[in-house]
């Protein structure tokens, strides 16, 4: 790329003053992202800021082979621009929740509906696209489920057992969570964050964090950076471990499932014994961390840790040998490594379709700067390939805590919060357990939070999930759902 | 009909038959528990949930008919008329005439059909899933069944349950346990072909189809599968075993000994397997439906009599 590029380039978890960004015209901008995508960038936000009664568009994408991020944003606008979906799928909902939120139209979306569709009742009432023919039939699922999970409605068209189409939609959980954060950050903005998608509650303050520390043209300690690097991974860890234990769950294969609900339990109590909450709630805040490790404790970590990977390492061969979970597992909900491109799929799902994405290795910050586990991929882009997947982060990320926990740095956990700067434009990507958490802050002339956006990963991966059940039973869809454990809350915000 | 049977004897059959079943999930439920290494829910808790089930009211869909309501009743009556016709060991069945088998199997036909009827009058899409699937690999598993009877109906050279499920232990009976043992797992729901513990009803083949029941009708739809799987393990331990040639006493105490296992073996099978997708369920009653073929086979050519 040269200087003549209409995009700005930072890397991950730094900031740019916002007048630097790029201002195009927006059909420049629009050009210019297209062609970027084109060219293989990934559009990790699309999202509209308002400015006296017009909105102006913003763009985040990354390159992930050069590790580096490029912000561009359009002059202030209204009414409607030509959509990018048709030609680049992975705009697909952010353009609908551009519609929903700032009225811009985009022209030629060829499925235009509120995302979450709240002022006009609830997300399941909208108008859902439907397949015709006399054998078709319809199945509705949800908001309410069976199982104590989050609520989302799936609107299935099926050919007897067959899906031909699956739509989602999502809602339910709106808390107008990015509204509260602007004029921020206030008293309760760091529990907000912490509550974006609860079980990413590291992977999100930590974002969050990263984000107001470069605002603040700081960083944390180091000490603290190291700390956020153990608790993300033992994050990871007990979703993943759960996420086995529930796909052996879903096809009744009871040992594993019995086993690694308990693991993920013990993984959990490691985060509480780090900072007290299972969940690492009031963990990580910008500055720092909230809680140290003393020796003992990390002494102690080292210690159960080993244990529940061996236990966990015990569970999961179980589920490997058994052939009746293979044969449920292989070539269930298969999205091709193509489709996940185009979808724009991150984190693990797109990594078991083959594609080498992760932002610990691609955009590393923090801490990740300095340890590093190889990325791991799988193929085959189904159930198998997810929950494989899944395994190998849990055997490469227990490694890396191992590693982690032998040798901590010196010095503090926290430094005061640094003072954001007014007008800049500050950009964070983690990878949390799910895949890419994209965090953009933008401040106001007095250093406020002028408008706060959050991309949870879930948000790109819905759609591969929908991809995923084209052609599958309708009884595969709750080990497809499953394998990609999508969070109803982090898309809903 | 068998005048001997006195007329305490029928009530007294049917009440041990109605209240020995519930046991039986009851113990698969403590294997399971059992080999994942917790402590499982108690022995008798079906007993607690029939009760519990039998104070509430009803939840009716104002689309149903009352066949809503008859369909669980029919199934039931139909399930416990079959169970009076199962010989139990010497002692034969509550109730043996000449050809009592066909109406055991058109009797666990009707319970099927009753039972579909009543998941099709809610209108429910998972309802008239459940039906479909509960249908068609009723097809399967009832071919197999009726190859299972054949085997047994020229091995003995009888249609009469009395005189087919007296003799048995000869060479096919290794092969027409197992393909029974297939048909037990595939109509009572249990893993792999279906999975009793699911919450997912997308996944769900019986349990689909009563997912609107609440309060007494669903009572009499557990009660009733229950009373169907002990109907099953019965069948398949006489068939298997020569438990009709015994004493009444050794007898009895062999059936139940035999009962128990096979209701430990359903435990051990859904603790170590997992269940099979539902396109792989017709290859499974297929091979079933082959084993009782082969027993037929074996009987018919094997010089029995």
């Amino acid at each position: 790329m040269n200087a003549a590029q209409p995009f700005a380039q930072l890397t991950n978890a730094t900031a740019l003053p916002w007048p630097q960004v790029p201002d195009l015209p927006v059909s420049r901008l629009l050009e210019a992202t297209a062609a970027e995508l084109d060219r293989g960038a990934r559009l990790c936000a699309w999202f509209g800021v308002p400015e006296d009664g017009a909105t102006r568009l913003a763009a985040v994408l990354a390159y992930d082979a050069d590790n580096v991020l490029a912000v561009a944003r359009s002059h202030p606008t209204s009414g409607s621009y030509p959509s990018l979906t048709p030609a680049h799928p992975q705009a697909h909902l952010f353009e609908r929740e551009i519609w929903e939120q700032h009225g811009l139209k985009p022209e030629g979306h060829p499925w235009l509906k509120p995302m979450r569709a709240l002022r006009g009742g609830a997300p399941a009432n909208a108008e859902f696209f439907r397949v015709e023919g006399r054998e078709v039939h319809e199945v509705a699922v949800g908001p309410v489920h069976a199982g104590v999970i989050e609520p989302g409605h799936f609107r299935f068209q099926c050919s007897g057992e067959e899906v031909l189409h699956l739509e989602i939609a999502l809602g339910y959980q709106h808390r107008g969570i990015e509204g509260a954060l602007a004029g921020g950050p206030h008293r309760a903005t760091q529990v907000q964050v912490e509550a974006i998608a609860g079980d990413s509650t590291v992977g999100h303050a930590t974002a969050f964090a990263s984000a107001m520390e470069a605002l603040g043209g700081g960083e944390a300690p180091l000490r603290a950076q190291w700390l956020r690097l153990i608790a993300l991974e033992l994050e990871r860890l007990a979703n993943h471990t759960g996420d086995i234990g529930a796909l052996a769950g879903d096809v009744a294969f009871l040992p594993s499932a019995s086993a690694c609900g308990r693991i993920r339990g013990d993984l959990l109590n490691l985060t509480a014994l780090v900072c007290g909450n299972r969940f690492g709630r009031g963990l990580v805040a910008p500055g720092g961390c909230r809680h140290d490790l003393d020796t003992a404790r990390l002494a102690e970590i080292g210690e159960r840790l080993d244990r529940a990977l061996a236990d966990a390492e015990q569970a999961c061969t179980w589920l490997w040998d058994a052939a009746s979970v293979r044969s449920r597992f292989e070539s269930t909900g298969t999205v091709s490594s193509k489709q996940a491109n185009d979808l724009g799929l991150v984190g693990l799902a797109a990594r078991a379709c083959g594609l080498v994405r992760d932002v610990r290795y691609d955009h590393a910050a923090g801490w990740h700067r300095f340890a590093q586990a190889p990325v791991a991929v799988w193929p085959s882009g189904d159930v198998f390939g997810r929950a494989r997947v899944r395994w190998l982060e849990i055997q490469r990320s227990g490694q890396m805590v191992r590693e982690q926990l032998a040798g901590p740095p010196e010095g503090g956990v926290r430094d005061a919060a640094p003072e954001a700067a007014p007008d800049m434009l500050a950009v964070a990507l983690v990878e949390g357990w799910r895949g890419e958490i994209c965090h953009v802050a933008l401040t106001g002339p007095r250093g406020e939070i002028r408008r706060y956006k959050i991309v949870d990963p879930s948000f790109h991966n819905w759609m591969g999930l929908a991809m995923a059940m084209r052609g599958q039973a309708v009884s595969d869809f709750p080990i497809c759902n499953k394998s990609f454990n999508l969070s109803y809350c982090g898309v809903d915000l | 009909m068998n005048t001997a049977v006195s007329f305490l004897e029928l009530p007294a059959r049917l009440a041990a038959w109605l209240l020995l079943a519930p046991l039986l999930p009851g113990i698969i439920n403590r294997v399971k528990a059992w080999v994942a290494g917790r402590r499982g829910p108690p022995l008798l808790q079906l007993y607690y949930d029939l009760a519990r089930l039998w104070r509430k009211s009803v939840v009716m869909s104002t689309l149903a008919s009352p066949g809503f309501i008859v369909g669980p009743a029919v199934a039931w009556v139909a399930v416990a008329g079959a169970a009076l016709l199962m010989p139990i060991g010497a002692a034969g069945g509550a109730l043996s005439f000449r050809g009592d088998v066909l109406l055991l199997i058109y009797l666990l036909a009707l319970a099927r059909f009753a039972t579909a009827w009543a998941a099709l009058e809610t209108g429910s899409a998972f309802e008239g899933m459940g039906a479909a699937r509960e249908v068609s690999f009723g097809v399967l598993a009832e071919a197999a069944l009726i190859a299972a009877v054949l085997s047994l109906s020229v091995q003995s050279g009888s249609t009469t349950l009395d005189a087919m499920l007296a003799p048995s232990a000869w060479p096919g009976a290794v092969l027409l346990a197992s393909g029974l043992f297939a048909v037990l797992l595939a109509e009572n729901c249990r893993v792999p072909f279906d999975d009793p513990n699911t919450h997912l009803e997308l996944t769900m083949i019986h349990e689909a189809m009563v997912l609107d029941h609440s309060g007494p009708p669903l009572a009499v739809v557990l009660h009733g599968a229950s009373v169907k799987l002990l109907l099953f393990a019965v069948l398949l331990s006489e068939a298997a075993l020569p438990i009709g040639r015994l004493a009444p006493g050794a007898g009895a105490a062999a059936l139940a000994g035999s009962v128990l296992a096979v209701t430990a073996g359903i435990g051990l099978v859904e603790s170590f397997m997992a269940r099979f997708a539902f396109r792989r369920v017709p290859l499974l009653l297929t091979a079933a439906f082959l084993l009782c073929l082969f027993a037929l086979v074996l009987a018919w050519k094997g010089g029995a009599q």
